[in-house]
């Protein structure tokens, strides 16, 4: 791997909420292609992380370098950088007011100004993959968690984005709808979608993941590949963490 | 003199009235909302001297009465000269000072109205469609203030109805509204309480027809946005 494959580099990150400091200088690269697991115990700062990256949370200090620029800088445009940056969140999000197809369509038209007629057909296109093409016309209100789930997927992918960020997407599920949406996931990733997903799925985070960090107290304590994670830990936290969630499944 | 032999003998006194209520309630209302959507841009900004000075705005103006407010615009703004003329019959250099105060007064409750409207769309719709890379202004054009009308419309069709009411008391500054026309046939008649069930009367079909006006309204956004 050369150079030119790092998507985002980040440097020394840290975020504070007031007196709170949740990010306590994070360093690591993200390289195309690659599928980076963000495991770690609650409130140790995955989510807060995973928000820099697209700048829903403005970091205090450090460098987040995407594709060679810094899109911490104040001259980057934030909703720029965000195009190309797909987010999928732990609530689904979708937007109630609007149609399955809107959903999708929304942003096409208004953020990459495609006309309308190519918009649904991109639109329509990515549905069926997910086999929901037949909810284009329902709303939000009308799906299960899992439907909702998969379309916040594609509204996400229908951008193109050069990285997806998944935060939990599988955390508000009943448990038989995770298994489809984390079908989606992964046949995206076998696609060679650069992803980000923080997911207590540590089935998921195994058999997917090319990386995966572990976070505690807003830094990464350990990182390396499944194997090394999952049957060599290094790091008396990161055992300590993989014995509780392992036990509880 | 019963209540129909008051009625059929003074009616055109109640009808002049509520001309005048009428007139004043429009003005108030349209007025009213434009300077309460105004109040609430600047209480929903992020530049702080602008939101302070909004939520002082709108501390002082629900914590007096109205009908302080109504003395306090009338004399100390004195100095305009509104122009002449008439408004659907009704001369409006006497009706502006009062329609101000009201516009004033209903700008504070409007505001909170389409403040509290907008905060109750949940944060995560305004995240997603940032993540989309919408700017702030799409966002809420789009995705916000479609969700947002649907909690605002109810209430805010509360606060009109409570200005119609609100408007008798411009009777106090000798303005010919129902209410002052009420106490012209009082004196009239020396016959008080068959005339206050006619005001009611009259007041009350205003705000039915405008109820159902409200209602007409909120039946059509519902539907084209479904
Ligand atoms: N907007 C905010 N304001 C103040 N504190 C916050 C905010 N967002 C997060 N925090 C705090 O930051 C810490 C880390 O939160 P974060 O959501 O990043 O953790 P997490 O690792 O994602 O946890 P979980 O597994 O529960 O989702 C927590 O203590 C949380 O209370
Ligand atoms: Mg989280």
């Amino acid at each position: 791997m050369n150079g030119n494959d790092v998507l985002f580099e980040i440097r020394d990150l840290k975020k504070n909420f007031g007196a709170l400091e949740v990010l306590r200088g994070i360093s690591t690269d993200i390289r195309k292609g690659e599928v980076v697991v963000v495991i770690g115990p609650s409130g140790s700062g995955k989510s807060t992380f995973i928000r820099c990256l697209n700048l829903l949370e403005e970091p205090t200090s450090g460098q987040i370098i995407f594709e060679g620029t810094d899109c911490t800088d104040k001259s980057v445009k934030t909703h720029r950088h965000r195009e190309k940056v797909g987010m999928v969140f732990q609530q689904f999000n979708l937007f109630n007011n609007l149609s399955v197809l809107e959903n999708v369509t929304i942003s096409l038209e208004k953020v990459k100004k495609l006309p309308a007629a190519q918009a649904k057909e991109k639109a329509m296109a990515l549905l069926r993959r997910v086999g929901l093409e037949d909810k284009a016309d329902a709303y939000p209100s009308q799906l299960s968690g899992g439907q909702k789930q998969r379309i916040a997927i594609v509204r996400a992918m229908a951008l193109d984005p050069d990285v997806m960020l998944f935060d939990e997407p599988t955390s508000a599920l009943d448990p038989e709808m995770v298994g489809e949406v984390l079908k989606v996931i992964q046949d995206l990733a076998r696609e060679g979608v650069t992803m980000v997903v923080v997911t207590h799925e540590m089935g998921f985070a195994r058999k997917v993941g090319t990386r995966i960090l572990f976070m505690d107290e807003g830094v990464i304590a350990e990182e390396g590949t499944p194997e090394e994670i999952f049957e060599a830990p290094k790091n008396e936290r990161t055992r300590d963490f993989l014995s509780k969630v392992i036990n509880v499944i | 003199m019963n209540i129909a032999d008051i009625f059929l003998n003074y009616y055109q006194y109640f009808l002049r009235g509520t001309r005048t209520t009428i007139v004043v309630s429009l003005v108030t209302v349209f007025l009213g909302s434009i300077l309460g959507c105004f109040v609430a841009l600047l209480r929903l900004s992020r530049f702080r001297p602008l939101s302070g000075f909004a939520r002082l705005y709108i501390t002082v103006i629900r914590g007096t009465p109205l009908l302080v407010q109504l003395y306090i615009v009338y004399y100390q703004l004195h100095f305009i000269h509104y122009p002449e003329g008439t408004f659907l019959g009704v001369e409006l250099a006497r009706i502006m000072p009062p329609i101000l105060a009201l516009s004033i007064n209903s700008a504070a409750y409007v505001a909170e109205v389409i403040r509290a409207g907008i905060q109750a769309v949940d944060a995560g719709q305004t995240e997603a469609a940032l993540s989309c890379g919408m700017t702030q202004g799409q966002a809420m054009r789009y995705i916000v203030m479609p969700q947002a009308i649907k909690n605002i419309l109810p209430a805010i069709g509360n606060e009109f109805i409570t200005m119609v009411k609100e408007t008798s008391i411009i009777q106090y500054l000798g303005i010919s509204d129902l209410m002052y026309n009420n106490g012209i046939v009082v004196t009239a008649t020396y016959n008080p309480l068959p005339c206050y069930y006619i005001s009611a009367m009259f007041y009350l079909a205003l705000n039915v027809i405008l109820g159902k006006g409200l209602n007409i309204f909120e039946m059509r956004l519902k539907r084209s946005e479904r």
